[in-house]
Formats: structure tokens, C-alpha cells, sequence
């Protein structure tokens, strides 16, 4: 695989551990607790993400912090221009994000489009109180305004580049990977 | 899969269904009951045949996914001034249509509607919503989907309905939804019985992946996970299949006392609209058992995944 050769890997393993464990510290100080406090993870990698967020957050601040999945399929932009894409199931707890302060979860942020798409699936199960971003690296060319309030690691990319989220849950492990497309390598 | 006219679908292609219906079938419990994700889509519900449950089933899917939905009935339409199926489907496509969901009483109609389509207007989808006593394939998928639910709940996605016994009884020969069961529900795995008069047996019953018997109550005594009556129908019978009412109770109906020898944990189905007193007891209708509502629910989110699974993306290259 000529893909392969030109992967490389920017971050693994214990890097996941400690950026997660700071943006825990960060959402923490931002919303001043966990109280109130929701955490939806977007399909497909932002859903273990999400768990693993909420889990340091309840480890940190005492209390058990509610996380869910949000599936965006039905919301996006582009789905009269490629084939149907399957749904994903969603799953909030309570059923509603009502008064909750809800933290969207997402593995890569790109052009900001899912987030668009985010926004619009959640406003349709409540009125959430805030909204805030979370992702896992941030590599920039973003199509519309948004931005994450909370980035594990900004990773200035070209757009030809590909940035693959590998992760236990799914993959087996850890990792950020950087692909180049072939013949392209610096 | 580009339009759906048959209950013989690739088991990856039912399962795929059946887990997208079940991602609409959260919207059910939802407060905002509405996605966007055929926003600018039109679905004309052509029904040539009367229909209720089936009708509105579309309807409320076509709508929940926010597309514009028609309805075009035949008694109202040009059909009456004598204008053909083929000059009604394509003045239909004509107006830009992007899907047609499709009631007829001639076995084979939507699928000439889609081979007309396919030339003239290739991107139209086609539903059959029921051709004759031929097909009817969106109620054999609702129905797995309803029982899946049932038997396994929350671990339903992913899955067929292996190793699972289900009997279908009563007139077989004229109903489609007995049709598209056969060729749905063994292609998920399902151990199939059909049983009835044996006139109401169509021929060429015994070809099918399924076994075939006139015996109700010897079905009735083996193990069964689901049992699915069939509404006699009364506007299809041109001939004397049975000799009597009566005697059709005595030997198909699914009464008290035969509801009771039942197991406490088989699904009672039926896909509606039912003969109360003939083909099954009110008291089986309505028991804890009874999946008939059920199906119902399971309707609207079945056709919401049909929908959106043809309808809202490109066509695979």
C-alpha cells in the first residue's frame, strides 16, 4: 500500500490520555463543575471519545457526568450529492437536552460542516443551555464559523493530507495519523 | 438497491433496512418528530387501490422526513377518464417527482412503472406498496422489523430472525404480504410455515422456501416464536374457496381456545385491517401478546428508512 508508506503518525497512546485529561480540566474550570453537564459524542469516533471524556470528568469532579451519542446523518449538507449514507443510532440520556449545558464531542474538526450539522440534530431534542465543542485535534480549513472551545491538538494540515483518528475502542489503538497523498511527500 | 417492488432482497440489504428503522423509530419518542433529510424531495403516494394504514403509513414517514408528499388516488385521478398506468406514471414524473409509492390492484404494476422510469425518468424511485395478489414487500420488512423488536429489544440491529419459527395462516393464495414474507423472512433466516384451506393455497406454494400444511391445529402444537394471521379476503374471493364462514372458523380461525394452547410468549401478528370473528378472536387481537399495534408503529419507521434509503442520496455509481 503506497498510503501506508507516507502515514505518519503525530500522536499515540499516553498522548491521548493526557490531552483528554487537560480538556477535562478545562471544561471543568470553563462551566465551573460538572453540574449540569452532558456529553455527546458524534458518530463514528467522537462516541468512545465522549465516554472516555465523561468518565475522567466524573473522576475528576465526584459525580457521575451523562454521555450519549448523536447521530448527524439525517442533518447534513451534502446528502443529496453521494450515496444514502447509513444512520447511526442516537442516544441521549433523559431524552432530552433540555436546561443541559451539552458538550459535542468530535475526533477531528475540520471544515465544520458535521458541527453545523451537530447544532441543527440537537436543537431538534431540546433547548440545550450552552453548547460547547470539543475535539481531539483541530487541523484547520474550516468552511463555515465555527470553532472548538476545547482542542486537544492543533494540527496544521494540507488540504490534500488526510488526518486519520485511530482509537482502541474501534481500532484496536491509540493513534493520529497524517496521510499524505502518494507522490506527494516532503 | 434502487427502487423496492419485492420482499427478495439480499439478507445484508433486509438487515440494513431493518437497522435504519430503527433509527427512525427514535424519532417516535422524540418531541420534535421531523428530520430534515428529504427537505426539497417530492413523493407522490399513488394509490390505485383503496387503502388506509398504508397510505397514511407513507404519509406520515414521507413527512416526518420532511419531504413534500402527494396523494393521488384512483378513484380521483385520470385513471377514471380512462388514461393508462403508463401515462399516469410518467405525466406523474413529468412534474419532477423524485419518488412514487405505488398501490395497484394488477399484480406486476410497479414493476412496470419502474421499467417505464428507468428509461424514461431514471431518477424516480419506485415502492411497491402493494401490486395485486402479488407483492407487498414494505409490510413483509415491517413485519420482521416488529418482531425483531420483540424478540430481542434493544440488541435488535445487526440481526436476522435465525432459528426463529413463525407460522402465517389463513388465505394464503391471495395475499401479497404472505408473498413477500416468503421471500423475506427465510432470506433472514426465519423457519417458515403457511398453513390454510387448501384452496386458499396457491399453487406452486410447495416451491417455496417454506413448508406448506392444511393443518392448523397440529401447527398450533409445535413450538412457534410468532403466528401471523392473514385477513380472509373477502373482495379477492371471486369462487367459493370455502363452503362456509363457519366452517372456515372451525378449521383457520384463531379463536379463544386456540389462543389459548398457545404459548404465553409467541407473537400474535396481523398485518391488518383484521375480520375481528373470523380470521382471529378479538380477545387474540388484543391480548399482551398481540404485536398488531405494533406492526403499526413499526409501519412509519419501516417506510422512513425505505424512503430515506432510496430517496435522499446519489445513486451509487
Amino acid at each position: 500500500m503506497s498510503d501506508a508508506e507516507h502515514a505518519k503518525t503525530v500522536l499515540q497512546g499516553d498522548d491521548f490520555a493526557r490531552m483528554l485529561k487537560r480538556i477535562a480540566h478545562e471544561i471543568l474550570e470553563s462551566e465551573r463543575g460538572a453540574d449540569q453537564l452532558l456529553v455527546l459524542g458524534i458518530h463514528t469516533r467522537g462516541v468512545p471519545i465522549a465516554a472516555r471524556l465523561a468518565q475522567l470528568l466524573g473522576r475528576i469532579d465526584g459525580a457521575e457526568v451523562p454521555y450519549g451519542a448523536l447521530d448527524v446523518t439525517m442533518y447534513r449538507d451534502d446528502l443529496a450529492s453521494k450515496p444514502t449514507r447509513a444512520s447511526r443510532p442516537t442516544s441521549i440520556p433523559d431524552g432530552t437536552v433540555d436546561g443541559r449545558t451539552v458538550v459535542l464531542v468530535d475526533d477531528v474538526l475540520f471544515s465544520g460542516r458535521t458541527i453545523r450539522a451537530a447544532l441543527d440534530a440537537l436543537a431538534d431534542h431540546g433547548r440545550a443551555k450552552a453548547v460547547r465543542l470539543a475535539v481531539l485535534v483541530d487541523r484547520g480549513h474550516r468552511e463555515l464559523p465555527i470553532r472548538a472551545d476545547f482542542v486537544g491538538k492543533n494540527l496544521p494540515s494540507s488540504r490534500s493530507e488526510r488526518v486519520l483518528v485511530q482509537l482502541e475502542e474501534i481500532d484496536g489503538t491509540d493513534a493520529v495519523l497524517i496521510e499524505s497523498p502518494a507522490g506527494d511527500i516532503a | 438497491m434502487k427502487h423496492l417492488l419485492t420482499g427478495a432482497l439480499r439478507r445484508e440489504d433486509a438487515i440494513s433496512l431493518l437497522d435504519a428503522a430503527e433509527d427512525m423509530h427514535e424519532v417516535q419518542d422524540r418531541q420534535l418528530k421531523k428530520l430534515p433529510a428529504l427537505r426539497g424531495r417530492t413523493v407522490v403516494n399513488a394509490f390505485f387501490e383503496n387503502s388506509t394504514r398504508t397510505r397514511s403509513s407513507f404519509e406520515i414517514a414521507g413527512k416526518w422526513l420532511s419531504a413534500d408528499v402527494i396523494n393521488v388516488s384512483g378513484s380521483a385521478s385520470s385513471v377514471k377518464k380512462g388514461e393508462s398506468l403508463r401515462d399516469t406514471v410518467l405525466t406523474l414524473a413529468a412534474m419532477g417527482i423524485d419518488g412514487i409509492v405505488m398501490r395497484h390492484g394488477d399484480s406486476g404494476a410497479a414493476q412496470l412503472a419502474a421499467d417505464w422510469l428507468d428509461v424514461s425518468f431514471p431518477s424516480v424511485r419506485v415502492i411497491n406498496a402493494g401490486d395485486g395478489a402479488h407483492e407487498h414487500p414494505t409490510q413483509a420488512l415491517l413485519d420482521a422489523f416488529a418482531l425483531r423488536r420483540r424478540l430481542f429489544g434493544a440488541q435488535s440491529r445487526g440481526r436476522g430472525l435465525d432459528g426463529v419459527r413463525i407460522a402465517i395462516a389463513g388465505d394464503i393464495a391471495h395475499s401479497r404480504v404472505a408473498r413477500s414474507n416468503a421471500l423475506l423472512l427465510p432470506a433472514l433466516g426465519a423457519e417458515v410455515t403457511f398453513v390454510g384451506p387448501p384452496t386458499l393455497l396457491p399453487p406452486g406454494a410447495d416451491t417455496w422456501n417454506t413448508t406448506v400444511t392444511t393443518d392448523f391445529d397440529a401447527v398450533l402444537q409445535q413450538p412457534l416464536d410468532a403466528l401471523m394471521m392473514l385477513r380472509v379476503q373477502l373482495e379477492r374471493q371471486r369462487g367459493a374457496f370455502v363452503p362456509s364462514v363457519g366452517e372456515y372458523i372451525v378449521g383457520w380461525s384463531l379463536t379463544d381456545e386456540r389462543r389459548a394452547k398457545l404459548d404465553d410468549d409467541t407473537v400474535i401478528m396481523h398485518p391488518g385491517p383484521m375480520n375481528r370473528g373470523l380470521e382471529i378472536s378479538s380477545r387474540a387481537a388484543e391480548g399482551l401478546q398481540s404485536a398488531v399495534l405494533e406492526q403499526v408503529t413499526s409501519g412509519v419507521s419501516l417506510r422512513m428508512a425505505v424512503l430515506y434509503s432510496l430517496i435522499a442520496g446519489e445513486e451509487p455509481q
